[in-house]
């Protein structure tokens, strides 16, 4: 089982990619041997890059015109998609897919959806991990796709060389809430959704908050328009990635990131792999309940 | 506190038929019921279904066809997915069936059958035993 496997991560075959991101996600013991037959020259030169924003705004739509684009330049594409999970029943719908079904039967592109599984460490560590046997099996740029709320989230375009927010018209207040954070980490903002009322007046509106922004980089934000739904603006929109891509590789943003990134993994895998052994310990009853929680939980350790 | 497996499945609708209401409602009771559902939409070929579950490497893949043509179509997903070299994911089909294509369908290699009457916990649980069945299988 375990070769066949490894065998199809190397021949590139859809069910070995795909079984290999789902044992790595599930924390396999067949994980190691996974990712250590990975290329690592292709993981090194991989671009990926994120797109976050609200839901609805057409990050999903955007995604499938932007692989048509790198397609026809010859690239193999990768996808995750990341949706929440249903914090009460665990569960979760993944659509994005849908939008990008026009590619289903093409093999150069791979899409991956992925929930949140409300994991408190292992989001980063599972989708980290599923970018780099995407682009060990070929795939460069590798997108990720994730609604931008909730702490999760924005760990996850941690992962990104380059993360693009999209925003569109016309989807209410809570974009006020999410200019703020998701606006540091942007590298591109994109007004999505051109056609509709009140396009020109966000795309200034964001505009003038980029430029405002301290530090940075922060007036090369520069501010794209697209209409997904049409595949209008895109061409633009991937000239500015490739600016920034470059930029970002001359300046070592790029290494700088993936250190970061790097770390990151780590901490999540480690949390990840502690986690078990402790839910065991507590179930064991090992706890005598004496004194508050957290003295329960200085003793749990001192333990390990 | 012990971790649940969580399993991941396709809901997806082959053919023209544009109503998907029975999928959505399907999709939405088995995320409740704690799956993860990768929904692909309407009007999908069988061969555009079984790559995508190929993909999504789910244990288990839910069609619905109201359009009377399942007795095609159902089989269709099922050959597909061989051809990906994944017939072993279990397919199951639900929507307007007549009790007597039923077993046309079963012997088609369809896993379970579903029809407008079927209590949904029924259907939770017929996806949730054929997932395990597939996840034994696979370790
Ligand atoms: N008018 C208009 N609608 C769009 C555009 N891009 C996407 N949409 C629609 O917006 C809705 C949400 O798109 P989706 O890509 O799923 O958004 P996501 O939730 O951000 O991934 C869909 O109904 C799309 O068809 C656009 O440029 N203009
Ligand atoms: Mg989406």
């Amino acid at each position: 089982m375990s070769e066949q496997i490894l065998k199809g991560l190397r021949d590139r075959d859809p069910r070995g990619i795909a079984r290999a991101i789902s044992l790595v996600e599930e924390n396999d013991p067949l994980a190691d041997e996974i990712l250590a037959s990975l290329d690592d020259s292709l993981v090194d030169q991989a671009m990926v890059l994120g797109i976050t924003g609200p839901p609805g705004a057409g990050k999903s739509t955007l995604t499938d015109r932007i692989i048509s684009k790198y397609r026809s330049q010859g690239k193999r594409v990768g996808v995750i998609a990341v949706d929440p999970s249903s914090p009460l029943s665990g569960g979760a719908i993944l659509g994005d897919r849908i939008r990008m079904m026009g590619h289903a039967l093409d093999q150069d592109v791979v899409v991956r959806s992925m929930a949140t599984r409300g994991r408190l460490g292992g989001l980063c560590a599972a989708a980290g991990a599923a970018v780099r046997i995407l682009a060990g099996s070929g795939c460069s740029p590798i997108i990720i796709e994730t609604v931008g709320v909730g702490q999760s989230e924005m760990d996850i375009i941690r992962l990104a060389d380059i993360t693009a927010l999209v925003l569109a018209p016309g989807l209410g207040d809570d974009i006020q809430a999410m200019k703020a954070g998701l606006l540091e980490v942007a590298d591109l903002l994109i007004v999505n959704k051109a056609d509709c009322a009140g396009a020109e007046t966000l795309a200034m509106d964001m505009e003038s908050i980029a430029r405002e922004g301290s530090g940075k980089e922060k007036d090369s934000a520069k501010v794209c328009m697209t209409v997904a739904s049409e595949g209008k603006g895109i061409d633009d929109l991937l000239a500015a990635i490739e600016t920034v891509d470059a930029s970002h590789r001359e300046s070592g943003e790029r290494k700088a990131r993936r250190e970061k990134a790097y770390d990151l993994e780590v901490l999540d895998w480690a949390i990840e792999m502690i986690k078990p052994s402790i839910i065991k310990k507590i179930e064991e009853g090992g706890l005598d309940r004496k004194g508050d929680p957290r003295m329960q939980a200085v003793k749990l350790l001192e333990k390990e | 506190m012990p971790e649940q497996k969580t399993y991941r499945v396709l809901i997806g609708k082959p053919g023209l038929d544009g109503h998907d209401r029975g999928a959505k409602f399907l999709a939405r009771a088995l995320r409740d019921a704690g799956f993860e559902v990768v929904y692909t939409g309407i009007r999908r070929t069988p061969e555009e279904i079984a790559a995508a579950a190929v993909q999504e490497d789910v244990s288990a893949v839910g069609l619905s066809s109201l359009s009377g043509a399942h007795l095609r179509l159902f089989p269709a997903v099922v050959e597909a997915l061989k051809n990906s070299g994944a017939g072993d994911i279990p397919v199951l089909g639900g929507g307007v069936i007549p009790d007597e294509d039923i077993g046309l369908l079963k012997d088609a290699g369809i896993n379970e059958v579903f029809t407008p009457g079927t209590p949904v916990e029924q259907i939770i649980a017929a996806f949730r035993s054929a997932c395990e069945t597939q996840e034994a299988r696979r370790t």
